[in-house]
């Protein structure tokens, strides 16, 4: 009786409320998606800026991971959305166009991004940090330009020491789309908490996302494990 | 430190005027005459925020001691919970665990009788019981994975040195296992602490009054947009400056090197 009453609420036909937690577990994945790869360029542009950038880049690059690793990820959202709305705006009126409203996916992944750059930069700077230094001299001292050296040395070398940090990362980016419900974006916490309080099945909805959350992070602990085993491949085992 | 001559280079003038620039210009022309009127409020919400996160650290970390043991050491069949806690702590967003508590149980509790006459009812009718729960489960699935990590990073021969000694199974875990496990653990403590402060306004939502809450109830009352956010984020970096000395202190007390 109650099995079958939980099933109805979940299927996915319009008295159940499956398709719109679906719509919002898509929504909170194109934003992570988006906010995960916007937070890796952001994070190569800060560890080469803080690795072998001059002294103001390096001083800037500090700046920006330490304010964003030091305030609530909530409070960053609502600054940025808000700035980020503003800013464009501005620019947009001076250029002598109307003002525009920004989807709310395209705020999310803007404001996430750079929330993630910072980590990101962090990780980065570390795992190119852990590449043996005579790989990058050797490659210098044969005249390679350093677009190529990044491209053919630093970044492959890199890649297996970065590759648990990454997954940290994308698992937080995930799990952080869930604070968009906050400024009332409709991804996968939001549709939660609407449907359950339109139908009072509180533990039903919850747990039922938190199952689609807890699949999305098994399922990325699994590949982000066989990524790093691709990148380690030919490498000595180190521990047995 | 920060007043060497090394650390003064010439572009670091530049950019501290710059910032001194914008400081000034943030103080002269947003407004900031709600202040005087608000800051009553806003002390009580730092000191509702700090006590939070103190109590749920303390918490968390008591619990995370046996969810670690339990997966280091234990049996199946408290290993194999201990675990599944942690995964699923780990693999669900905090808001998601927070609203899950708030609403499901805070929905559910007044349909049981017993607890709605027992003395304990006027506290469970608040937000803020649900609200320090969360953060301690979430802090406790966190730190069990590093104390699981930690107790295992013990070496063998401690412990069987102690068992050679016929020291009895409880004094090895209290006086040589334990201490060991949370001497490795206290580098890490520092940062999980800053992570834990950053996940504390999510009790705003619930309606919990902590520093965050009192600053979107003055965008509520002054329509202001930025003022309120920018005192907020300064705050937050100033309460994680004063977690990163403390840490930076007791690192120094500690001893560096044991056996």
């Amino acid at each position: 009786m109650a099995a079958t009453a939980t099933l109805e609420l979940l299927q996915l036909e319009p008295p159940g409320w499956g398709a719109p937690l679906l719509r919002g577990l898509m929504a909170s994945v194109l934003i992570a998606l988006g906010a995960y790869g916007l937070g890796l360029v952001l994070g190569l542009i800060g560890a080469f800026a803080k690795l072998y950038g001059g002294p103001v880049a390096r001083d800037l690059a500090a700046v920006y991971t330490t304010v964003v690793r030091a305030v609530p990820e909530l409070v960053l959202i609502l600054i940025l959305f808000y700035a980020g709305t503003d800013a464009v705006n501005q620019v947009l009126l001076s250029l002598g166009y109307d003002r525009i409203q920004i989807s709310g996916v395209a705020a999310g992944i803007g404001v996430l991004g750079v929330v993630q750059g910072a980590y990101a930069t962090e990780v980065l700077r570390g795992a190119i940090q852990a590449v043996p230094a005579g790989q990058i001299e050797a490659a210098r001292a044969m005249g390679m330009p350093p677009g190529l050296i990044a491209r053919r040395v630093t970044l492959p070398l890199m890649l297996p020491n970065a590759l648990p940090g990454l997954g940290n990362l994308w698992l937080n980016a995930t799990k952080d789309t869930a604070l968009l419900a906050v400024v009332g974006f409709a991804e996968l916490t939001q549709t939660t908490r609407q449907a359950a309080g339109a139908t009072k099945a509180y533990f039903t909805f919850f747990m039922a996302a938190g199952a689609l959350y807890l699949a999305i992070s098994l399922l990325s602990g699994w590949g982000f494990a066989r990524l790093e085993r691709r990148a380690r491949r030919g490498q000595p085992e180190l521990h047995s | 430190m920060i007043l060497t001559r090394t650390f003064w280079q010439p572009h670091r003038i530049v950019m501290a005027l710059v910032v001194l620039a914008i400081v000034v210009w943030c103080a002269l022309s947003l407004r900031w005459d709600w202040v005087p009127k608000y800051a009553p409020m806003a002390a009580f919400g730092i000191w509702r925020t700090l006590w939070i996160l103190v109590l749920s650290i303390v918490f968390g970390l008591l619990l995370a001691i046996p969810l670690g043991l339990a997966q280091a050491a234990g049996p199946w069949f408290l290993a194999w919970p201990a675990r599944a806690f942690c995964s699923v702590i780990r693999g669900t967003p905090l808001l998601l665990q927070l609203w899950l508590l708030y609403y499901g149980l805070g929905s559910l509790f007044p349909q049981i009788p017993w607890i709605r006459q027992s003395d304990l009812w006027p506290i469970l009718r608040q937000a803020w019981p649900y609200g320090l729960l969360a953060l301690t489960l979430s802090f406790a699935g966190y730190e069990g994975e590093v104390m699981r990590g930690a107790f295992k990073g013990v070496a063998k021969g401690q412990l069987e040195a102690a068992k050679a000694m016929g020291m009895p199974r409880f004094t090895t875990l209290r006086r040589i296992w334990l201490p060991q496990a949370l001497h490795r653990v206290l580098p890490t403590l520092g940062g999980e602490t800053v992570l834990q402060l950053k996940a504390t306004p999510l009790v705003a939502t619930i309606t919990v009054v902590d520093i965050y809450a009192v600053a979107s109830r003055v965008r509520q009352d002054t329509f202001l947009t930025y003022e309120p956010l920018l005192l907020l984020a300064v705050i937050y970096m100033a309460i994680t400056a004063v977690i990163v000395l403390i840490f930076r202190w007791f690192e120094t007390r500690r001893p560096a090197k044991v056996a």
